[in-house]
């Protein structure tokens, strides 16, 4: 009854759950054992970003047949992914407090570049409640979309890169250079990105099915 | 089609296997660790997540109970 690929997400972050706690871990300094937070802060963003293409494909495929569940499913995953950067950002701070001694640095230009990508985010819902009618919201929020995606492509993936970051593996910023030689670690941050995604997969699933049922019982 | 990409996920957790037994807890929290209560906090994190994941499966079914209806 369940699909195969759910339970697999919910194995998977499990293992991670437990072998991130037990697994060795190279000793670096400032880190210490908050290097461990690579195997939940990170998949969580990568949940968020994947969220996110989901949304904008679903956006041009909108725009290119004029199916109005489409538009659904890219609403829905866009949703999905702002509600991944909750725990994102809440296990940043956290993170943050303890290695860089601030919850929150304008310092650095991931976190800026996250916090204009979530306002993005937020005009885009704005928008879309903003239009009552269905056809032109489909067209208009997929346009924007585009937009917005590109927009937070380039302020996290891309501009953090080309200056200093704070980030680790970021903008010269060596403390993950060891990290990335570890196998021990790619061992259960590569299962906990896959797990992450498909989980924020399983719950995109659940909300896209939950909407268009609302949908169709509004058209009766 | 299905399998392959089980199987391909699966091969991740092999190499983990083979070192399982020979594995060392790392110096940075040895207090912590030797005191053994941090099993008591994985043992804690899983059932948290378990419960999650559950909820999660509850829903799923029920939703798709409603859809059937339709």
């Amino acid at each position: 009854m369940i699909k195969w690929w759910k339970i697999l997400s919910a194995l998977l972050i499990l293992y991670t759950l437990v072998l991130g706690m037990l697994g060795p871990v190279p000793h670096l300094n400032i880190l210490h054992e908050t290097i461990r937070n690579v195997y939940y802060h990170v998949p969580i963003w990568f949940a968020m970003l994947f969220q996110m293409g989901y949304s904008v494909v679903y956006a041009i495929k909108n725009l290119s047949k004029n199916d109005i569940e489409t538009d659904i499913i890219s609403n829905q995953a866009a949703q999905t992914g702002l509600f991944f950067a909750l725990p994102g950002l809440l296990t940043g701070c956290m993170w943050a407090k303890f290695t860089w001694g601030t919850w929150w640095t304008f310092q650095d230009p991931k976190l800026n570049g996250v916090a204009i990508a979530v306002l993005i985010y937020l005009a885009y819902f704005i928008l879309r409640s903003s239009i009552d009618d269905e056809q032109k919201r489909a067209r208009i929020a997929g346009v924007y979309n585009i937009f917005a995606f590109v927009m937070m492509f380039v302020f996290i993936m891309i501009l953090p890169r080309l200056t200093d970051s704070l980030h680790p593996g970021n903008g010269g910023n060596p403390a993950f250079a060891k990290y990335d030689l570890d196998s021990h670690m790619r061992m259960v941050f590569y299962p906990a990105v896959i797990g992450w995604v498909l989980l924020s997969l399983w719950i995109l699933d659940i909300k896209k099915r939950l909407a268009i049922l609302t949908h169709k019982e509004n058209e009766q | 089609m299905n399998n392959k990409i089980i199987l391909f996920l699966v091969s991740f957790l092999i190499p983990f296997l083979g070192q399982a037994q020979d594995m060392v807890a790392p110096e940075m929290a040895d207090t912590f660790r030797s005191e053994g209560k941090i099993y008591v906090v994985i043992a804690v994190l899983a059932i948290a997540f378990t419960c999650i994941i559950g909820y999660l499966i509850y829903i799923d079914i029920k939703l798709k109970k409603l859809e059937n209806k339709k």
